[in-house]
């Protein structure tokens, strides 16, 4: 499918929501520590604050059983200091996150072992693109692409920074629980490019993250995984911290090989061919006298099958 | 003294209307005022005093009784949703088309929201098919032929637009038939009909062709821009379509983009089936070859038909090769939410707004913005059924019609979804 047509911006003013990932067990097993991981990125934003003064950052953490904001820079509380900003914003900052970090361990309950502890990115994404709609609403700061008749004279440009990281991006998709957060996540991605709004991701992490790499792709943003982790603040203000209207003139990283390939709904395989239901769009890899999802037998009129398949379309168990 | 003076305004008002139609002597903002009379919009209250036109919550209150409904027709029908439409598109070009009643002409304004409503169809339906059929002289001309490339048919749309002669519905009908006889039987065939004319000359006896389209399982929907016609409500009861018609240029651009969701299905129309369908892979950067659609060696960018190694220039599509429909998984991931719809959210009556309790959450979920009004005197606001978090309004609509994702339902991990057909 065609990437996001690129538009042409007049000024350099950006805001930023950051998702930030502090999902645990990733945080756990990975080889840069979180803390580290934190200076870098607390760096990173005071360089964007730095870069223009409209500019804004709003933080909003995905963590393993909740999402929430965590810092906003055009609150009151952090415009208060104009030279001594960081150590403002970082104690602020931090102050919040921990807050964070422990309620979203009191939600904690039993899972079984084995399950793919994923972050709640559709949560995240949702709240930022309610976010940047209240941010176009409030009527000034509205991006207008250049040669547009009427549009202000000061632009505004919007996108969203993910730094996540999915252990192994697979999805169950047998369970329906997970189907919905699939469904949720590409719904997001959907909405976000019929506002162009761009989603940059950086992801850190071992594999590769398909989801990552699509959202950008279809939003027009930038992907990239860096290689060594020690610079990555040099990795976030080289190619994260540009605005939208710089980007046309400089040389980001290209989506290279992303795949837009189904994953069938009955092993998980990525396919190349495949059987889609007419009726529920399921992707199946073989030929199948019925649907699993919604209970369609093929071939059939659907009338026949009514008894069966309004059973069946109850709500699938989580 | 007040007949007199009521005369002489009469006298007064009727001049300027000659003036107007002989010589249209009157500014472009004059002319605003006797068109668009937007006192009359003013309302008062007991004392009589004007009251300021809340135009918030008047928006907000259109769009939930137009969600609910939505959502009425479709629970009443155990939700399911065509998704693979073969849908015409009937435009009649006949003389009463031409009429300047809707500005500036009725045929621009139906062009242009029929522009703007195949994008949107293509946009939530990525698997479908339109095709365009015109009406002029009393004869059905088909302008482009069922396809799924929204700027084939635009192109066309756009250089045909002369208008002339009678209109005649069993001429379309007997056409579309033909041609949608034609498709696969696991696709949900629909025409819409845009009809300015209040008359349609036809040879035969139409009734026969309606009852035609109802054996062959044809969805017919009309949207009127003249007055309502007998004969097009009784093919709309018939088929299982919708009969509206549009009061001005919005009202049209309303009625018209609400085709563009999947509607309804009823179960017997379509069989269900297993369509064979590839994933192409993108080809690599700088990779030559030659394009099987405009039949030219292009360079990189393009997919590999997986079936028989054609490239094409973009998605969906079918290979020209060997036939196969090549898709992508985030085509089909635009319709998962026709499937999945998020139940709407609960209005909070006003007697809750002043309890102590709510003042727990002051801002709404999604944009964190203050839900009081400014003076601290609670504002409106509505709450998920499910997980009972709160949004502004402005998010209601938004996360409704562009973002089918409850935020507050996602961001919580142990959060039972809700489907709202189950209700």
């Amino acid at each position: 499918m065609a990437p996001a047509p690129s538009k042409l911006y007049a000024d350099d003013v950006s805001l930023v929501v950051v998702l930030l990932d502090t999902n645990p067990f990733f945080w756990s097993s990975s080889s840069l520590s979180f803390s580290q991981f934190l200076s870098h990125v607390l760096a990173f934003f005071n360089a964007i604050l730095t870069l223009n003064q409209l500019n804004q950052v709003v933080v909003i953490a995905t963590g393993y059983n909740s999402c929430d904001y965590i810092f906003d820079s055009s609150s009151d509380l952090n415009r208060s200091f104009e030279n001594g900003r960081m150590p403002v914003m970082c104690s602020s900052l931090l102050q919040k996150l921990e807050e964070f970090l422990i309620k979203d361990e009191q939600f904690s309950k039993e899972e079984p072992d084995g399950r793919i502890k994923s972050s709640l990115l559709s949560g995240s994404l949702s709240m930022a693109l309610c976010y940047i709609q209240r941010v176009f609403r409030s009527g000034a700061l509205h991006p207008h692409p250049r040669g547009s008749p009427d549009g202000p004279e000061q632009y505004v440009i919007f996108y969203i920074l993910c730094c996540l990281h999915f252990s192994v991006l697979t999805l169950d998709l047998k369970k329906d629980f997970l189907l919905f957060r699939y469904v949720a996540i590409m719904n997001a991605i959907f909405s976000a490019q019929h506002s162009l709004v761009p989603i940059d991701s950086c992801y850190i992490g071992a594999q590769n993250s398909a989801f990552l790499q699509q959202a950008s792709y279809i939003t027009g943003g930038v992907h990239h995984k860096p290689q060594n982790l020690d610079g990555l603040f040099q990795y976030l203000m080289t190619i994260f911290a540009t605005d939208l209207h710089s980007r046309s003139f400089l040389n980001l990283p290209k989506p290279v090989g992303v795949d837009f390939r189904a994953s069938c709904f009955c092993h998980k395989d990525t396919i190349d061919m495949g059987y889609i239901c007419s009726v529920c769009l399921s992707i199946f890899c073989k030929h199948h006298k019925k649907c699993s999802t919604c209970g369609s037998v093929f071939g059939q009129a659907q009338s026949e099958v009514a008894s069966a398949s309004d059973k069946k379309r109850k709500t699938p168990e989580t | 003294m007040n007949n007199g003076g009521g005369k002489r305004i009469n006298g007064g008002t009727e001049e300027d209307d000659d003036e107007d139609d002989v010589n249209g002597d009157l500014d472009a903002w004059e002319r605003t005022y006797t068109d668009e009379r937007s006192w009359e919009s003013l309302q008062e209250d007991e004392s009589g005093l004007l009251r300021p036109i809340d135009n918030k919550a008047l928006y907000h209150s259109q769009y939930r009784r137009r969600l609910r409904s939505l959502s009425s027709i479709a629970t009443a029908a155990r939700i399911q949703k065509g998704l693979i439409r073969y849908l015409y598109v009937v435009i009649d070009l006949s003389r009463a088309a031409s009429e300047m009643d809707f500005r500036p002409s009725r045929i621009a304004v139906i062009a242009k929201h029929v522009e703007a409503f195949i994008r949107e169809f293509f946009d939530q339906n990525p698997l479908s098919q339109v095709g365009l059929v015109t009406i002029k002289d009393g004869v059905a001309y088909c302008l482009t032929d069922l396809g799924g490339s929204p700027e084939s048919h635009i192109k066309a749309l756009m250089n045909k637009l002369e208008c002339s002669g009678d209109s005649s519905l069993q001429n379309a009908l007997d056409l579309i038939d033909g041609y949608l006889n034609q498709i696969p039987s696991y696709g949900h065939r629909e025409v819409l009909i845009l009809y300015s004319a209040l008359s349609t000359c036809d040879p035969g006896d139409i009734m026969e062709t309606i009852q035609k389209c109802k054996k062959s399982k044809i969805r017919c929907s009309v949207i009127g821009l003249a007055a309502e016609m007998f004969i097009c409500k009784h093919l709309c009861q018939e088929t299982g379509g919708i009969y509206t018609v549009a009061l001005d240029e919005s009202h049209f651009k309303e009625l018209i983009l609400e085709h563009a969701p999947p509607p309804p299905a009823i179960a017997e129309f379509a069989i269900a089936n297993l369509i064979k369908m590839g994933f192409p892979q993108r080809a690599a950067e700088g990779s030559m070859s030659i394009c099987s659609c405009h039949k030219e060696a292009k360079v990189g960018a393009g997919y590999t038909c997986p079936r028989c190694k054609a490239r094409v220039c973009e998605l969906p599509t079918e290979c020209c090769i060997c036939g196969l429909t090549l898709v992508s998984s985030p085509h089909l991931a635009r319709s998962y939410h026709h499937l999945f719809p998020i139940a709407p959210f609960d209005e909070v009556p006003p007697s809750h707004l002043n309890d102590p309790n709510n003042k727990l959450q002051r801002n709404c979920f999604g944009c964190q913005q203050s839900l009081l009004n400014p003076g601290n005197k609670p504002g409106l606001f509505v709450v998920c059924p499910n997980c009972k978090r709160r949004f502004c309004l402005d998010c209601d609509i938004y996360i409704h019609e562009s973002l089918h994702n409850c935020p507050g339902c996602e961001s919580f991990r142990h959060s039972k979804p809700v489907i709202s057909n189950e209700e």
